[in-house]
């Protein structure tokens, strides 16, 4: 009996990081999607193999929505070399590509994985890497492979070693809220919370580098703007002026932050040079001026401004100036950003009454609304501009999407329970 | 209980009226005369029908702390706001002006205006919204001869809302600014 309590006692301990997995379901893919297989990696050492390399690099591109891959069991084979291969099994099963791979010791703790992906109807190699790794870091080489393959067939980089930052709220016993900014790898593994709090956290924003987060923290009862090292967890406030400290953006070259201040009486956009701490203002009015974001270039800041009476999006130069209105279609449109290539921005807009994601092409001007919820926020691109990501309501609770730029390939990520929010993805490591 | 009913009739009425106007009526006006009852109902459980009397005549019979005063305009600590709006509505200015006396007359106390959005729309947005509803009653008090450093303004915009549904009712309870004494 003892030992039962003792059991359930380690279990109610272990409740709240069970909490913070995600799980990934894809809701739509696409029609003629890339069919590939993943043959199992071929282990040459004792016991079984210390992770299933073949099955992480193949939940990867599946869920992409660009591939259609071969369950195992369907497999006539499973070589683990080249010499091993039958292409004609392989063709009779319509797969166009196929990767085989071998994973082995290298005596030192560490691994060395070598793959080769493979043209199936011409018998040759597209590509092929030994990689060096190391146990904690077999699932990051394996999406690096991953990326190789994406890359290799579909000419754009894979977004699958990159990291995703989001927001979590989950009621405690006591009834309290606990709110956590968490980071996991973007199949949602390896869930980690860096801050936790009872107060509102919002606007998580990775540097360019991927390695510091700027977000607003409401701890002590109002707002301020902290930059924490991700790998270390050092943070440093940055502004807690009186009024709203919101909305931080990072400039491409990551030496200043957008963001939005209320201290001189309403909201207004200001960009803070990190490095000599100086504040210039970019965008001033009595109205609301929010969530800037800034171009690729570096060259203007995008922000949401209810100054002609609702919400909508206006374009200034970095330096500041006279703004200029860019989203004219439906009569709520905010939080922009941009497409990793500068060509499109994705935003929030009102529809008939519901909260939705949008692309706006901003050359044509033309906008296509990409979700189907009615309270879905916070959009971003993915870091190789495939894919937007955003929050949305099933239910009660607030789940993470993600859906490709044609609308086409649609995930849902979901937390075991709670809220989960502000999701944005890191930049691709370099 | 008829008694109370008939002594609330006036507010009652200018409750519904005001309601005619609102986009969501039933909701916004509903939380509020249910929050009103509550009171007058507590104070009549608890000391018979002698407090609900008083509570009619403006309060007056109170001895100790206005604030403390459950039938007074000062019990009245949340001010609900229409749809996308930051303008007080016209059912509150009393409620507000009560607030304005009550400080004007202690310039010791300090009251924290926390400004609230509904889910509707993006946070950040909301942020400012929260803002701009703390600052339309901040801006009555100022004008009612509060002193600025009485008054705290901090928006919460969207993220801490009082009720949890994604409906109508929900929303109505969040567009809200709380005086916090």
């Amino acid at each position: 009996m003892k030992k039962n309590i003792f059991i359930l006692l380690v279990l109610l301990l272990w409740q709240p990081l069970l909490h913070a997995e995600l799980t990934i379901e894809i809701t739509e893919g696409v029609e003629g999607a890339l069919p590939i297989a993943v043959s199992p990696f071929a282990w040459q050492g004792k016991g079984s193999p210390p992770e299933d390399i073949a099955a992480v690099i193949n939940a990867d591109l599946q869920r992409s929505g660009r591939f259609k891959t071969l369950p195992r069991e369907d497999m006539l084979a499973r070589p683990g070399t080249v010499e091993e291969i039958e292409f004609k099994d392989w063709r009779a099963l319509d797969v166009e590509n196929l990767v085989v791979g071998q994973i082995q010791s290298n005596g030192a703790g560490g691994y060395q994985i070598q793959f080769q992906l493979l043209d199936v109807f011409r018998g040759e190699q597209l590509t092929g890497y030994s990689i060096p790794t190391t146990a904690p870091n077999l699932r990051s080489t394996a999406h690096r492979i991953a990326d190789l393959i994406y890359e290799k067939l579909l000419g754009v980089p894979g977004a699958f070693s990159t990291r995703v930052a989001y927001i979590t709220s989950v009621k405690q016993p006591e009834g309290e809220t606990r709110i956590d900014l968490n980071i996991a790898d973007a199949d949602g593994y390896n869930p980690e919370t860096i801050v936790s709090s009872s107060e509102p956290l919002m606007s998580p924003a990775w540097s360019p580098d991927g390695l510091k987060i700027a977000y607003v923290s409401f701890e002590g009862g109002r707002s301020a703007i902290y930059v924490q090292e991700v790998y270390t967890g050092k943070r440093q406030k940055v502004t807690a002026y009186k009024g709203i400290n919101g909305a931080p953006a990072w400039s491409p070259d990551g030496r200043k932050l957008a963001m939005t201040l209320s201290k001189d009486g309403n909201p207004d956009i200001f960009v803070y040079d990190l490095i000599t701490r100086k504040l210039q203002p970019i965008a001033r009015h009595y109205a609301i001026d929010t969530e800037p974001a800034w171009s690729p270039d570096g060259r203007s800041i995008v922000f949401t401004s209810d100054r002609g009476g609702k919400p909508q999006i206006y374009r200034v130069s970095a330096f500041g100036g006279k703004a200029q209105r860019i989203t004219f279609q439906n009569s709520y449109n905010a939080r922009a950003s941009f497409s990793p290539d500068g060509e499109m921005l994705t935003l929030v807009t009102r529809e008939e009454g519901k909260y939705r994601i949008a692309v706006q092409d901003l050359e044509s001007g033309v906008m296509q609304v990409l979700s189907q919820g009615s309270l879905d926020e916070s959009p971003s691109f993915a870091p190789n501009g495939s894919m937007v990501i955003y929050a949305s309501k099933a239910g009660y609770r607030g789940v993470l999407a993600a859906v490709s730029v044609d609308g086409r390939v649609r995930q849902r990520l979901a937390l075991q329970e709670g809220d989960v929010r502000e999701p944005v993805w890191s930049p691709i490591k370099q | 209980m008829n008694k109370v009913l008939i002594l609330w009739a006036p507010m009652l009425l200018s409750l519904l009226l005001m309601a005619g106007c609102t986009s969501t009526p039933t909701s916004e006006a509903g939380a509020e005369v249910s929050e009103q009852s509550t009171g007058a109902d507590g104070a009549d459980g608890a000391s018979g029908g002698e407090a609900a009397t008083s509570a009619a005549s403006q309060g007056g019979e109170w001895y100790g702390d206005p604030l403390e005063n459950p039938n007074s305009l000062l019990a009245t600590r949340v001010i609900y706001f229409d749809f996308d709006q930051s303008t007080v509505r016209s059912d509150y200015l009393d409620v507000i002006q009560a607030h304005a006396d009550y400080l004007a007359a202690n310039p010791q106390v300090v009251v924290r205006l926390e400004g609230h959005a509904d889910e509707k729309g993006t946070r950040e947005y909301n942020l400012g919204l929260g803002e701009n509803r703390a600052n339309a009653v901040r801006n009555l008090m100022l004008a009612q001869g509060v002193s600025d450093n009485q008054l705290v303004v901090v928006s919460y915009g969207e993220e801490r809302p009082a009720a949890f549904e994604h409906n109508d009712e929900s929303w109505a309870l969040n567009r809200r600014v709380e005086l916090i004494y």
